[in-house]
């Protein structure tokens, strides 16, 4: 058996994403609590290991040990089936995404397509379990998601086709070859192409939020008002599959952005080496942000939500839209 | 229109302005005291129950056993007791209790101590699950500090 073969060589990456993803889910919330607890001036886990640092693992064993309760009156199918089916779309995305040049499960032509394909799949996922709970809030909270990220697809979708338009491909490693050269060259500061590129990262990142139900727009696991969210009546590792896919989720529209904007894993200055660390660095980076955003903004109504949607960035994006396609038609980009 | 655009542009500026702030905050060092591995020192007007003065060279307790803060107490919380040796003048003070589940900390005995015998104590490590633990000893406690 030739251990290099295609399928193994796959198979061997999907389980490292696997691994990738749940190591995330668990150490982000560490990171997390510890982000938390310093902007609010206190110290966060402690306790257990040097700095905390072994708070996950022991999250991780009790969310194990307990009992998967199944509540009566449920739906037993869509029940057990929602939790799979919003972490493996988000696994699945992983697929796609170069974190070196060579370090890529597979060059997938459509590499762009396919993620924008499976994060609709979560929306999915999270009706599914809202609804599969037999549970007022579950299903209030699953329909504000879904609207949500209905609302909020929209004006992403709009900056990924101005992306494509200037990139002329959705294979995501060609894109980030695009970017080679120095940080002038990454597509957040390439004016000429369209001098609202800013703009467009800025969007892309505010409806990535918004697409993984993070704070501000976190309307779907209000505590105050809706207990826990579409997962109010998952226990142990039926939440914790919940969980899991939200922080991978965070991850991937992390990823995305530093690919389409960043310069995926191209150094800042051109003689520095390429590789998975530059990529990694930006990852973390935006990731911190996500994670600083959360403890600085109130959460919004659902009002401010959508006027923040319908109002402000789908007709911002479209309008970005229109001036890419203009400066493409006057200014080629080569 | 013109609202509009300026709607956004203040929204921006005031949200990245509210991220800073907390950036700034989170290097800012950090206040939280882990209780009962590290304590903090009670500033000099906190208020604990009351405790006996001792004299600076003697270490006795400077009361004369005049009864004023027995009597000014509004809870009735003090008994105080002494004698008068044999041929001795002034009065020694024998006991004070302290009974500091009615006490409300008023500082009216305080007040009322001329030779200044009492003052606040600054004890808050109070807790306990036995009504008879706030019923304070304070003469055996002045003798202890000795």
């Amino acid at each position: 058996m030739n251990l290099t073969s295609e399928p193994i060589r796959l198979l061997a990456f999907v389980l490292g994403v696997i691994a990738f993803a749940a190591l995330n889910a668990a150490y982000l919330v560490w990171v997390e609590r510890k982000v938390a607890a310093h902007i609010q001036r206190r110290i966060g886990p402690k306790e257990v290991g040097p700095f905390g640092l072994l708070q996950p693992l022991v999250d991780g064993i009790k969310l194990m040990t307990k009992q998967i309760l199944i509540p009566q009156g449920i739906d037993p199918v869509l029940f057990r089936i929602a939790p799979p089916l919003l972490l493996i779309p988000a696994v699945m995305s992983f697929v796609a995404i170069p974190f070196s040049e060579i370090l890529v499960a597979r060059e997938i032509n459509l590499g762009l397509l396919m993620i924008f394909a499976f994060a609709s799949i979560n929306g999915l996922g999270v009706l599914l379990g809202g609804w599969g709970s037999n549970n007022k809030y579950a299903v209030i909270s699953a329909a504000r998601a879904v609207s949500q990220n209905v609302a909020y697809e929209i004006p992403m979708l709009i900056t990924v086709i101005t992306m494509v338009m200037i990139t002329h491909t959705l294979n995501l490693n060609d894109i980030i070859r695009q970017q080679s050269g120095g940080f002038w060259n990454w597509y957040i500061l390439r004016l000429n192409a369209n001098p609202l590129m800013p703009v467009s990262f800025l969007i892309f990142f505010v409806c990535s939020l918004a697409e993984t139900n993070r704070a501000p727009f976190d309307l779907g696991e209000a505590e105050s008002e809706l207990i826990a969210g579409y997962h109010t009546e998952y226990s142990g590792m039926g939440f914790g599959i919940f969980f899991m896919g939200e922080y991978a989720n965070i991850v991937i529209g992390c990823s995305l952005a530093t690919i389409l904007f960043l310069g995926g894993w191209q150094s800042p200055l051109p003689f520095l080496p390429n590789g998975v660390l530059w990529f990694l660095l930006k990852l973390y980076a935006l990731i911190f942000t996500v994670i600083w955003i959360r403890w600085v903004f109130p959460r919004t109504t659902i009002y401010g939500l959508l006027n923040l949607s319908w109002k402000y960035l789908i007709p911002i994006s479209l309008f970005n839209l229109i001036l890419t396609a203009a400066m493409l038609k006057i200014w080629p980009v080569s | 229109m013109s609202g509009y655009f300026a709607e956004l542009f203040s929204g921006t500026k005031s949200l990245a302005i509210g991220m800073g702030i907390t950036f700034k905050y989170m290097f800012k060092p950090v206040v939280t005291v882990q209780y009962p591995h590290e304590t903090l020192t009670m500033p000099p007007r906190y208020r604990g129950h009351i405790e006996l003065v001792g004299d600076e060279e003697t270490g006795e307790s400077k009361c004369i056993v005049c009864g004023m803060c027995q009597r000014a107490c509004p809870s009735g919380c003090i008994t105080v007791a002494g004698e008068k040796a044999e041929g001795d003048k002034k009065k020694v003070l024998t006991k004070y209790i302290l009974d500091f589940t009615t006490c409300s900390l008023c500082g009216s005995c305080v007040e009322s101590c001329k030779p200044g015998a009492i003052t606040f104590s600054k004890e808050y490590n109070l807790a306990s699950r036995r009504r008879e633990d706030f019923v304070i000893d304070l003469l055996k406690r002045l003798r202890g500090k000795k």
